[in-house]
């Protein structure tokens, strides 16, 4: 599934990936608002951070951990609300953590004792990208959950953006490496164990006896539920692979999310994950390039022309403006022009290339026209998500 | 000793680098350093293959790259003192461990190799192209972090010497870089209150990059607005209003943009001026203009003057 359309009317799963700040948490909701549209799907959009505005927008008091349904009446559409549904979710580390080892902890006991280990909130934020593997986990968890069709997750911005992908794998890892294996034995044997005597000896040194008993008791607990983390770690990459699972990659025309968006799209498919779709996002409409483009010429000759000026401020008459001032305004609108058709040259550019680089990955590259006013309601993320095209 | 950290894309490193380039002319002894060995501050300094051991690039300016590894291992030669260090064979199986299990561990070992260099005066000013936002509490406040969880130990005694650099007003600030957008200025924000409810550190400076220009500004801004209602309700007489409509429409999108932009500034100027730290904003400079590092740079220079 390589067109847009149909992974929205068909597909299981979206990823939706690209580098910080290109709008990627707006494109999610916005593709999910126009499937429970267009295509009647009850969709759930993942996010990590949501803008306060989209949260507005979506009537939520506030994204949290848990899973709320958007009214429906705020998804008007030409007068229709949608026949499918839209939900959203933030996902919160620390709860959903909490929410994991309830559930894999093999009895309460062992749960308590995670839970209230001091190491273990220290240890959840920093080892084997536990972000990413939350994130991993939630959408699983939602994707095998009967009460959507659809899951559209938008992935956290880690420092490299497939990170997240590999984090599955890496929980498999940790559970099997000598790492864990050294710490869980008992300390009685570790003194004798020659292969393990110079990594004690440093530890010991370095971090002193106590700290590593405290870690030891930790991963001692927490290896109970192996099991659990392993099996779940080896459903979630399955379903990563999954025909039914499409990746998209948002950017914007800019040159370092350009970059970044290209290197997203070589790793991804030397990864096998499926590319179905790539994003050019606030991108200037071509049209409305080529009408400035049209009128620039005759719009710098008619500055200079005082019957123009004149006609000018008779139309702003209310304001009385000065002709001078108005002068002053139309000069900088010609020259804001100039700018924006130059860079507009070059973004078409970049565009081009951006298009060919998608044909040699077999994916689809569709623009979407830079907002031309605040985004106010859920309704203008129907509008969004529909107005997404083919470059 | 200043921790430049800000939300990924905002240009911190740019920043970082320009900050050093600008103190390194003023005739400082500068050491620069990049946390994430990424090699964007080799890039965003015209030059190649910075490592672990510093190089002076260009007179004064001085270069490193951390890594974990050669830290431990300068760590160890330095305070353990242990003789039985050249038989520890490999260290990356005690990095694994350090990186992965021991909370703080890899931070401290970072951040202390930093305060080393402030301790022993080896330079004027170190410069930090930092963690980002998300990561910036847990770096500079490793060994506070990490006093509180160990009890005993080599590395608790060390936390001390560590806290008393990066604790002093004097010695050590953060310079959080952001751009004008709704979502960089919100973490900002919330990174400015965290600093200062949880953590000993103070801030030096928030940093507003890739500002944009006005396209008209004061009171011009109700003439503009007058305009493109006047286009689009028909009230202009078609012939001036047909070259202007085009223009009109694409620079409100740049209008509206640039009005949002303003607000967040005043949000973030207010929220600095409170706290009273150093607040200023770089315009835009083009990515692609060779040298927006020096660019940057000459730009700080006239803006801290």
């Amino acid at each position: 599934m390589n067109n847009l359309r149909e992974v929205l009317q068909h597909g299981r799963l979206v990823v939706v990936c690209g580098s910080g700040g290109v709008g990627k948490t707006t494109m999610s909701a916005s593709l999910g608002a126009f499937a429970a549209h267009a295509y009647q799907r009850r969709v759930l959009v993942l996010t990590v951070d949501p803008a306060r505005r989209l949260a507005d927008a979506l009537g939520l008091e506030s994204f949290g951990n848990a899973v709320v349904e958007v009214d429906q009446r705020l998804l008007m559409h030409n007068d229709m609300v949608p026949a499918g549904s839209m939900y959203a979710a933030m996902i919160d580390t620390k709860a959903s953590w909490d929410e994991l080892i309830t559930r894999c902890a093999p009895n309460a006991e062992v749960c308590e004792k995670v839970l209230t280990n001091k190491l273990y909130k220290n240890l959840t934020e920093r080892f084997v990208n536990s972000h990413d593997y939350i994130a991993m986990e939630r959408l699983y968890e939602a994707q095998q959950s009967s009460k959507y069709d659809l899951v559209i997750v938008d992935t956290p911005p880690s420092r490299n953006a497939l990170d997240v992908l590999d984090a599955p794998k890496r929980m498999k890892e940790f559970f099997a490496s000598r790492l864990l294996r050294l710490l869980t034995s008992q300390a009685q044997s570790r003194l004798f164990s020659l292969a393990a005597k110079p990594f004690f000896i440093v530890a010991d040194r370095i971090l002193g006896a106590r700290f590593l008993s405290d870690i030891t008791e930790f991963f001692t607990l927490f290896r109970t539920m192996e099991e659990g983390f392993v099996a779940r770690a080896n459903e979630v990459e399955a379903v990563l692979k999954h025909q039914d699972t499409s990746f998209i990659v948002v950017t914007t025309l800019e040159p370092a999310p350009l970059r970044e968006s290209d290197f997203l799209i070589d790793e991804l498919r030397n990864r096998s994950f499926h590319l179905g779709s790539v994003i050019a996002n606030r991108v200037t409409p071509a049209g409305l390039l080529r009408d400035v483009e049209d009128s620039l010429g005759s719009l710098q000759q008619a500055i200079q022309d005082p019957l123009f000026v004149q006609a000018v401020v008779g139309a702003t008459e209310s304001l009385e403006p000065s002709a001078e001032q108005v002068a002053r305004v139309v000069n900088a609108v010609a020259q804001g022009s100039e700018l924006a058709v130059k860079q507009g040259k070059v973004d078409l550019d970049r565009l081009h290339r951006l298009g060919q680089h998608c044909n040699e990955a077999g994916a689809q590259l569709y623009v979407c026209a830079v907002a031309e006013t605040e985004l106010k309601s859920a309704s203008d993320l129907v509008a969004i998500g529909d107005s997404v095209e083919p470059a | 000793m200043l921790f430049v950290t800000g939300k990924g894309g905002v240009g911190k490193t740019t920043f970082a680098s320009a900050l050093a380039q600008l103190s390194a002319a003023s005739g400082k002894r500068t050491l620069v350093v990049e946390m994430d060995d990424k090699g964007a501050l080799a890039h965003a300094l015209h030059t190649e293959g910075v490592q672990f051991a510093e190089r002076e690039i260009a007179p004064n300016l001085f270069a490193m790259a951390m890594n974990t590894e050669d830290s431990l291992r300068e760590y160890i030669r330095l305070f353990v003192k242990n003789p039985l260090v050249s038989t520890f064979g490999p260290l990356a199986k005690i990095l694994d461990f350090v990186a992965n299990a021991a909370p703080g561990v890899k931070e401290i070992l970072a951040v202390g190799k930093l305060c080393w260099e402030v301790r022993e005066r080896n330079y004027d000013i170190v410069i930090v192209d930092a963690e980002a936002t998300g990561h910036i509490v847990a770096q500079v406040d490793a060994p506070a972090i990490l006093s509180n969880l160990v009890q005993v130990g080599v590395i608790r005694d060390q936390t001390r010497w560590m806290q008393d650099i990066l604790h002093d007003q004097s010695a050590t600030g953060v310079v959080v870089v952001t751009t004008p957008e709704e979502i960089p200025v919100l973490e900002t924000i919330q990174l400015l209150d965290t600093l200062q409810s949880k953590t000993k550190v103070s801030v030096s400076a928030v940093v507003a990059n890739r500002v944009h220009p006005d396209v008209v500004a004061g009171g011009d801004l109700a003439v503009f607005a007058g305009l493109v209602s006047s286009v689009e309700s028909g009230m202009m007489a078609s012939e001036p209003a047909s070259v202007l409509r085009g223009p009109l429409r694409l620079l409100s999108i740049a209008t509206q943009r640039r009005k949002r932009e303003v607000g967040l500034l005043e949000q973030l100027a207010t929220n600095a001026k409170q706290r009273g730290v150093l607040f200023m904003s770089i315009l835009e400079i083009d990515e692609q203009e060779a040298g927006i590092t020096s660019v940057m740079s000459s730009v700080l220079k006239d803006e801290l003057s």
